[in-house]
Parts: structure tokens; sequence; C-alpha cells
């Protein structure tokens, strides 16, 4: 069963008096456990599709089910408990937040979103933490660690409610080729060792390489026709 | 909850010039509000004490009419002794009532034997007239303060006369008086003091016993211009009034109509308009404060949410419910209001106590050295506290309600 799956899919934003199509109807599916690019220029449509798939927007046309879920039919309200259950987020910016410490903002999801017992959110944030090699940092703020290790921590909180799917949006435009490298392989690394599905955008070619398989957004369509993964 | 003021509290102290900018404005407003009431009150209650405590009495009874003839002290509204009978079994039966004084009041000319005024004599039985305005004998500026305040053949005389007619304690003096059939008697007085008037030397108001002016009016029965009561307490008197006009008003002439009237210190005295100013000014203080603590928390809490759009974006996006988010801005504007409210009432009642310990003094009318006391009650603390706060996460709705409905999409890409 696909966990993402997209029927003729389209989303225009009005700009003005001016309809300006994003996504223009387009077909795909990802299967969970995959790790998955979008890629293309800037323009392309990734963010959107990105946006659409995180219940963070809403599509024009067509159908987009997450988990058998018609994203469609979700408010405001019921978005964000479905993000909040299912959905984690890596940011290009990494947006931790900044008052909290590194484990307080791995902590966030389960104190804020999901209300886990403090024991078991203790356990599991250590664990998160130990995941991506920040448990030393712990109690370090935002403004006290590296790029990289921000983004670390980004993939910790993403993956610490153990959703189904994470999704980053350029997970590694502010990082040096490296550390971005790094990333990516923590990223696999978390897929491999949670079994979570990971869509992530880029538009960097060497970074394309690392993904299992990719959709290639031009002008708002899929190039490669929407291939099943 | 702890988790949302845990993060409310660490966002405030994250700009920390800011937070502590806005709590200085709202403990500035929480002192001068506090201190208005304390001071003020503490004048305000001094003053309504002088006048009702050596004058009027908290309030009075008169037959209907009396009042509004009261500059001509009308012989002929005097209370009959059955009325006055009434009047004493109802302020018998109501337990708030400590004590009363009958006064007999008239118009009369007075005379050192070289020279003649007008006086305004009230009759007293003095015993019951100190019982009901205990600060009377206070007043006194020449002869003894102790003792009776006035025997049978004495009369208490205004400065205003001592000083115009160069009359001394010891003095005799004549008061002569037209009755209410319009004869004319005179009898002879010892001066046995000189009264300060309490609104400044112009009173024209003498002291005799209630007897004598009994006597030089030659009434047949005992009759009364009024009667002052005192009660046991002050806060009461709106109580008691009504209780009093009910009894009271119940006692009707042939047409039906009531005979008595009842009116408070407030009703028969030109300085309850300056109570009233007091209070409007109190009021005006409140609206002020309210003011402040909405301007600067709502400065606050806006620039707070500008600041922040990318962090409300965030956490929307990771599934935070937006009346949590609602709640974290809340949270902010409620801490900024308790924290204020808090040093505010605590800066407060250090300043009463050390004005209580320096104890400054300050004139009323004649009355010198009167000295500040001010003090708050502790339900003047808690409305004004209770007031801070609401105000303050009143203020802080508006920009939570908007960091709450924000598209986590647009508030991602701000920047």
């Amino acid at each position: 069963m696909s966990l993402v799956r997209a029927e003729n899919l389209a989303k225009t934003y009005r700009v003005g008096d001016i309809d300006v199509p994003a996504i223009k109807g387009i077909d795909f599916a990802i299967e969970a456990g995959s790790f998955v690019a979008f890629v293309g220029p800037s323009g392309s449509g990734k963010s959107t599709l990105l946006n659409l798939i995180g219940c963070l927007d809403h599509p024009t046309s067509g159908t987009l089910k997450v988990l058998d879920t018609d994203i469609a039919t979700l408010d405001r309200r019921a978005a964000a408990r479905f993000r909040g259950e299912h959905i984690g987020f890596v940011f290009q910016d990494f947006n931790l937040i900044p008052v909290l410490t590194v484990f307080e903002n791995v902590e966030y999801p389960l104190r804020m979103v999901q209300k886990w017992p403090v024991e078991k959110r203790r356990a599991q944030v250590l664990r998160l933490l130990d995941a991506v090699g920040m448990a030393d940092q712990a109690n370090k703020r935002p403004d006290q660690i590296s790029g990289g290790q921000k983004q670390r921590v980004a993939v910790a909180r993403a993956l610490v409610s153990q959703p189904k799917l994470v999704l980053a949006d350029e997970p590694t435009a502010n990082l040096d080729h490296d550390t971005a490298y790094r990333i990516l392989e923590l990223m696999k690394k978390m897929r491999d060792e949670f079994k979570t599905t990971f869509v992530f955008s880029t538009h960097d070619p060497k970074i394309m390489g690392e993904a299992e398989a990719t959709f290639t957004l031009e002008d708002g369509r899929l190039a490669n026709g929407g291939s099943h993964v | 909850m702890f988790d949302i003021l845990g993060i409310a509290s660490r966002n405030l102290l994250r700009y920390r010039r800011r937070t502590t900018l806005t709590l200085l404005l709202i403990v500035i407003g929480m002192v001068a509000v506090l201190l208005f009431i304390a001071v003020a009150g503490s004048f305000k209650s001094m003053m309504v004490g002088q006048i009702t405590d050596s004058i009027i009495g908290h309030l009075q009874v008169h037959r209907k009419g009396y009042v509004a003839s009261i500059d001509s002290l009308p012989l002929n509204l005097n209370m009959k002794p059955q009325m006055v009978a009434k009047v004493e079994e109802a302020l018998k039966a109501n337990p708030t009532v400590e004590t009363w004084s009958p006064r007999v009041k008239f118009g009369g000319m007075f005379s050192n034997f070289a020279e003649t005024t007008s006086i305004r004599v009230t009759g007293i039985d003095p015993a019951r007239e100190a019982a009901t305005v205990p600060l009377l004998p206070g007043r006194m500026v020449e002869g003894e303060k102790t003792g009776a305040l006035v025997a049978k053949g004495q009369i208490v005389i205004p400065l205003l006369l001592s000083r115009g007619m160069k009359t001394k304690v010891g003095d005799t003096v004549v008061v002569v008086a037209t009755n209410r059939d319009g004869s004319v008697n005179g009898k002879t007085f010892v001066v046995r003091g000189i009264l300060e008037s309490i609104s400044g030397p112009g009173g024209r108001d003498g002291y005799i016993h209630i007897d004598d002016a009994k006597e030089l009016l030659r009434m047949t029965e005992a009759e009364v211009s009024e009667i002052a009561v005192r009660l046991k307490d002050f806060s009461r008197l709106g109580q008691v009034e009504t209780q009093l006009k009910q009894v009271l008003g119940g006692l009707t002439n042939k047409e039906g109509k009531p005979v008595l009237e009842v009116h408070t210190w407030a009703d028969l005295s030109p300085f309850s308009s300056l109570a009233r100013m007091i209070d409007l000014m109190t009021l005006f203080i409140k609206v002020v404060l309210v003011s402040i603590v909405l301007v600067s928390v709502m400065n606050v809490m806006i620039m707070a949410v500008f600041e922040r759009i990318r962090e409300i974006g965030t956490i929307a996006a990771i599934g935070t419910p937006p009346s949590r988010i609602l709640s974290l801005f809340l949270a902010e504007g409620l801490m900024l209001g308790i924290v204020g409210t808090v040093a505010g009432t605590l800066l407060s009642l250090a300043a009463i106590v050390g004005i209580n310990l320096w104890s400054p003094t300050f004139a009323f009318g004649q009355q010198q050295n009167l000295v500040m006391a001010p003090t708050i009650a502790a339900g003047d603390v808690l409305t004004i506290a209770v007031l801070v706060v609401i105000v303050a996460i009143i203020a802080s709705l508006q920009p939570a309600w908007k960091a709450s409905r924000m598209d986590p999409i647009q508030a991602l890409r701000h920047v």
C-alpha cells in the first residue's frame, strides 16, 4: 500500500487577479520505508508539493492521500493533529526554538503536541539524541552548536514522535558539502533504524544521487512520469 | 500548563530589556494607583471622620421639610415628643446603631453687653453628644477639653464670635431668641469654652445645654430639631439609612405623607462633594493604569509575535494545535501581568509602611498636624491586582489570536 498517493494533483495560487499554477495535475505514489527526493530547479514546485504532502496546504484539484487520508478533507485543527501524529518536518533553516535547549527542542513534539508522560518522553528523547550523535550536546542552546549539529537535532525532533513520514524541504541547502552528506547519511540510517519514510526536496545535483528514487519536477509537472517507488 | 508557562517565561527573558521596561511600566502604574488609593483614602476617611465625628454624626433624622429650610432653623418643624419616641424606638431596634444625640437648634442674638451679633445655637445633652460626635470636645481651643462639654448655664461659642466680640472663657454673655410663637426671651450664660470651626473661622455655631435651649425657647413639651446618629460600623451606613427610611417612612400624617426624613452625612455636608471628587480621581487613576498596562503589554506582545513569525510557523507545522499557540502567547501576557502585579503590590505596601513610619502631617480646615496614615484594604489590592492581570491577558489576546491563526506556510517563508 502506498504511503502517499497523488492523482491528477494540482495546486494553483492566486496572485492579484492572476492564477499561477504551481503543480499541474501530477500522479505519483510513495511506498512506506522509501527514501525519496523531489528534485528540480527553484520554482519548479518542490516546496509546494512538500507542503501539500505535509498537510500544510490544500490541493486546488485532484486527490492526495497520505496514510489513506484525503488531506483535502482536513480542516485546520485536524490537519495540525494529523501532522503531529504522523509527519515529521526538517527545515532548510533548521528552525530550532532558540529559547529551548537541544534536549527540549527534541522533546517539544512529545511535550506540546502529543503529551507523552515524563519518563517515557525523556527516554525517547535521549534515544533519538544518541541516534543522531547529539547526546553530549543535550543541554546546549541552538546558538551554541554548529549548522550541521542543528540539522541533526532537527532530524531527531522530526523522528522523536515516531512519525510514519518525514518531510525535509532542502535540508542540506544551508550546509557545506561534507556536512550535507553526513546529514543525508544520518537520515538514511534513521530510515533503516526507525522504518520511517523520508521525502526530501533538493535542487543540488550532488545530493540527488543520495536518494533511492527521485521525482524530477519541471514547471509543476513530473518529468519522469510519476513512477511508483 | 506548566510547560506553557515555562516556555512563556523563557520567551520573556529572551528580550530582557523590553520585558523589564514593560514590567517597570506596570509596576509604576500599580504603585501609583495603590499609593493614591491609600493616601487619598486616608485623607478622605480622616476628612469624613472629622465631619461626622465632630459635627454631623453618621446620619440624622429630621421632621420632613426641615433640611430644605435648615438655613432658617425653623422651630415649627421640630419633631414632637411622640415622633422622637418613635425615632428612638427605631434606633434602639437597629443593632448597627451605637448611640444618638437629640438636638434643639435655633438662631438667636449673642450679646456681651457691649456688642450684639447673630449666633446659631445647638442645645445638646452633653454626654450623648460627646458619644455621638466624639471629636467635638477636641475642637475646644480654649477652656477645659475634659469633663462635660457644656453644663446648664454655660455656653460654648465659636472662635469667630470669641475674637470678634472679644469674649473669653469665664465671661458672662446673653443669648436672646424668638420662640415659635414669636415671643422673645433671653438668658445669661457663662462662656465654658471656645470652639474651633472645622471648616475655618467662619462658623457661627455655639452649644448650650438642651434644657437651657428648651427654657430659652419656652418649650412646653420636649421638642427636638434633629437626632444625630452614630453607627457601630460606618461601612454599613447605606444599609442602615435604608432600614431607617423603611421603618420611619411608615410614620405618616393625616394626608398619608411621611413626617420624618433620614439623611446621611453626605446629604448634609458640602464636603461630600470633595469625597466624591476623591472617588472620581481614584477611578481616573485606575483608568490610567488600565491604559498603561493595556498599551505596554499589547505593544510587547505584538512585537513578540512579529519577531517570532518563523518560530510560530515551525511549531504550527510540527502539529502544535492553534489553541496551544494561543495559550503560549496568552501565558506571556499573563506572566507579565502577574510579575508586574506582585512586584507593584510589594513595592506599594513597602511605600505605605514607609509613609506610616515617616508620619507626615497635614492640615484640614483649622485642624493642624493631622497625621497622614495611609492604609489600603486587602480588597482594594486584590481588585487592582486582578484588574491588571485581566487587562494584561486582554492585551495579549489579539496578538495571541493572530499567532494562532497564522498560516504555517506564510509564517515559514517570513524573513
